[in-house]
């Protein structure tokens, strides 16, 4: 309403566009709700963190749990395992990302990642494939003692997921 | 009332798409240029906000469906997570809930308008019919949404209306058992209430669009109850008149909606709802929703079983005949002096027996609810009739025009009078 000295415009244009304006106001604050109900619900929030007891593991043993209905692989690494992984130079790597990177400092055994081949989302299988890691069925994609991707199509390595550790044989996922 | 359109389309692909699919000139014509009677008032704007219920019911309908499920042991719950977990999931039950009440807050309003002004009568007794398939079906819809949450009110309202039909003699047990799918409301039962509730709206939808079809093509009834006769004279065009008409007694009917959902959500209800179903014991004082009530109480009313089923279906049916049953050929009760009385005499009578529906059936209560079903009856089926042949209406307006001109002290337009032979 910047030109209020127009001679088209007058009292009942401006009820006109303020009638609109709150108008329109309320219908957004309507849509809002039914946008909203998609959204995770409280109860599946109330999920999103997982505890994992590690004791249980074996030395060279991959066990899955489920977090926020994800597959995660925690890897209970042999020496070897680690060895392999570091001593691969990184531009040999498709995604380049250092062993350390991708486990927690002064728990280097453990490999925690989301079991999702970041092709097209398949669940790899564990202790296949030529790099002491994983293979995806789906399309031959595989993965190294570290998760990191080595064989294509996958374009990403295994995403390591937010965690912690709250004891040396515990972590919470999330 | 069709081919009023002035529609044009402007530019090449208007032109090209309007002569191979013309629903831009159909909607232009019954939206935009349709003629309405200029003296219509506020009652009318009742179509609109019905048709806006009908969309707020669906959408908050579709939306709770996705949250829900269908299941005895677990419905329950569900239905408390929605109120609980879901984001906004309290507010969307809540629109749904009211929103039933407030659309038959409205259909009542809607009918009693019709019934007053005499909109079902000829030409209009197709559209008066479809409106009373519209009720029924509304009632279907919403007596199998109540028994959604499977609350206590859900289970004993869906066990006693489904023994209705077991008054039927003969294969009364064999129909309720087919209802249920079993030999008591359980959870086939629940589950083919909640698929007939997510189907019935969009038939609902359908007859609507057939009761706008045939409204728009006798034309509006109006207060005055005489016809059209000059469209230049008597009517304005539907846009922009009936539009923001019909869109201010939406916002305001909104206004009163927000405060049964936002201060009173439960007003409504009952809380017996809030407790789960238990098929091993009857709350001790089971009443349906308000909008059944009075229908309720012309069931209690009937000392036997059979005659007060009979009885309460056909206080819905004879609706459906009222337009060979109302022998008046003068449409509106501003006409009609005798009418006038007996509508609100009716009009209370029927609030009467709603409030009848909702007290305990003893004492009194019983009795009172035989005189009002008695009455309920002869309304329809002899003071109607009857009226027709012995009441004296008013001499009736010669037109709209006139009619508006006289009651806002203009000078009535000479010469534009024609005799009038049928109301």
């Amino acid at each position: 309403m910047a030109h209020t000295e127009t001679s088209g415009t007058n009292r009942r244009d401006f009820l006109y566009i303020a009638t609109g304006a709150v108008g329109a106001v309320g219908v957004a604050g309507m849509i809002w709700p039914f946008v909203s109900q998609l959204q995770p619900d409280a109860s599946v929030l109330a999920l999103s963190t997982t505890e994992v007891d590690l004791s249980p593991i074996q030395e060279g043993q991959i066990v899955t749990f489920m977090w926020r209905g994800k597959p995660i692989f925690v890897f209970n690494r042999l020496a070897k395992d680690v060895e392999l992984a570091r001593a691969v130079p990184l531009n040999q790597l498709i995604d380049p990302q250092t062993d350390q990177d991708r486990v927690k400092a002064g728990h280097d055994k453990w490999l925690v990642v989301i079991g999702i081949c970041t092709h097209l989302g398949c669940v790899p299988l564990g202790h296949q494939g030529n790099y002491d890691g994983w293979f995806c069925p789906c399309h031959g994609s595989q993965y190294d003692s570290s998760g990191r991707v080595r064989v294509g199509p996958a374009p990403l390595n295994l995403a390591v997921p937010p965690y912690n550790f709250v004891s040396d044989s515990k972590i919470v996922i999330g | 009332m069709e081919g009023h359109s002035t529609y044009q389309p402007q530019g090449k692909i208007a032109r090209w798409f309007e002569s191979r699919l013309p629903i831009v000139g159909l909607l232009h014509s019954s939206a935009v240029s349709y003629p309405t009677p200029k003296n219509l008032n506020y009652w009318y704007t009742f179509g609109a906000i019905l048709t806006m219920m009908l969309g707020v019911q669906i959408l908050s309908g579709v939306v709770l469906a996705m949250h829900y499920t269908a299941f005895a042991p677990i419905s329950f719950a569900r239905v408390e997570h929605i109120m609980r977990d879901v984001s906004f999931g309290w507010l969307l039950r809540y629109i749904h809930a009211n929103g039933a009440s407030m659309f038959f807050i409205a259909v009542y309003i809607h009918i009693f308008r019709g019934l007053y002004y005499g909109s079902y009568k000829a030409p209009r007794e197709v559209l008066w019919i479809l409106g009373v398939i519209i009720y029924l079906l509304m009632m279907a819809t919403a007596f199998m949404g109540y028994v959604l949450p499977w609350g206590q009110m859900s289970y004993w309202g869906a066990t006693v209306i489904t023994n209705l039909f077991s008054a039927i003699p003969v294969v009364g047990t064999v129909i309720v058992e087919w209802l249920w799918g079993g030999y008591s409301v359980g959870d086939p039962t629940l589950n083919r209430f909640f698929a007939l509730h997510y189907l019935l709206p969009f038939m609902i939808a359908g007859v609507v669009i057939l009761h706008i079809w045939a409204l728009h093509h006798v034309g509006q009834n109006n207060p005055d109850g005489v016809e059209v006769k000059s469209v230049a004279k008597d009517t304005v065009p539907f846009t922009p008149y009936a539009t923001v008409k019909d869109i201010f007694g939406m916002v305001v009917f909104l206004l009163f909606f927000s405060y049964f959902i936002f201060y009173i959500p439960n007003y409504m209800g009952h809380p017996d709802n809030y407790i789960p179903a238990n098929p091993l014991s009857t709350p001790a004082h089971i009443v349906p929703e308000w909008y059944f009530l009075p229908f309720y109480a012309i069931l209690r009313s009937i000392p036997d079983k059979l005659g007060g089923v009979l009885a309460m279906f056909s206080a819905i049916a004879v609706l459906a005949f009222l337009p060979w049953l109302d022998t008046s050929k003068v449409r509106s009760a501003r006409y009609r002096p005798l009418y006038r009385q007996f509508f609100w005499i009716f009009a209370v009578v029927a609030v009467g027996l709603g409030y009848l529906g909702s007290q305990p059936a003893e004492g009194g209560f019983v009795i009172a609810s035989r005189i009002l079903t008695a009455y309920y009856f002869i309304h329809f089926l002899i003071i109607l009739p009857l009226l027709g042949l012995f009441e004296r209406p008013k001499p009736l307006p010669a037109s709209i025009a006139d009619a508006v001109l006289a009651r806002h002290g203009a000078t009535v337009v000479a010469g534009a009078a024609a005799p009038q032979t049928k109301g």
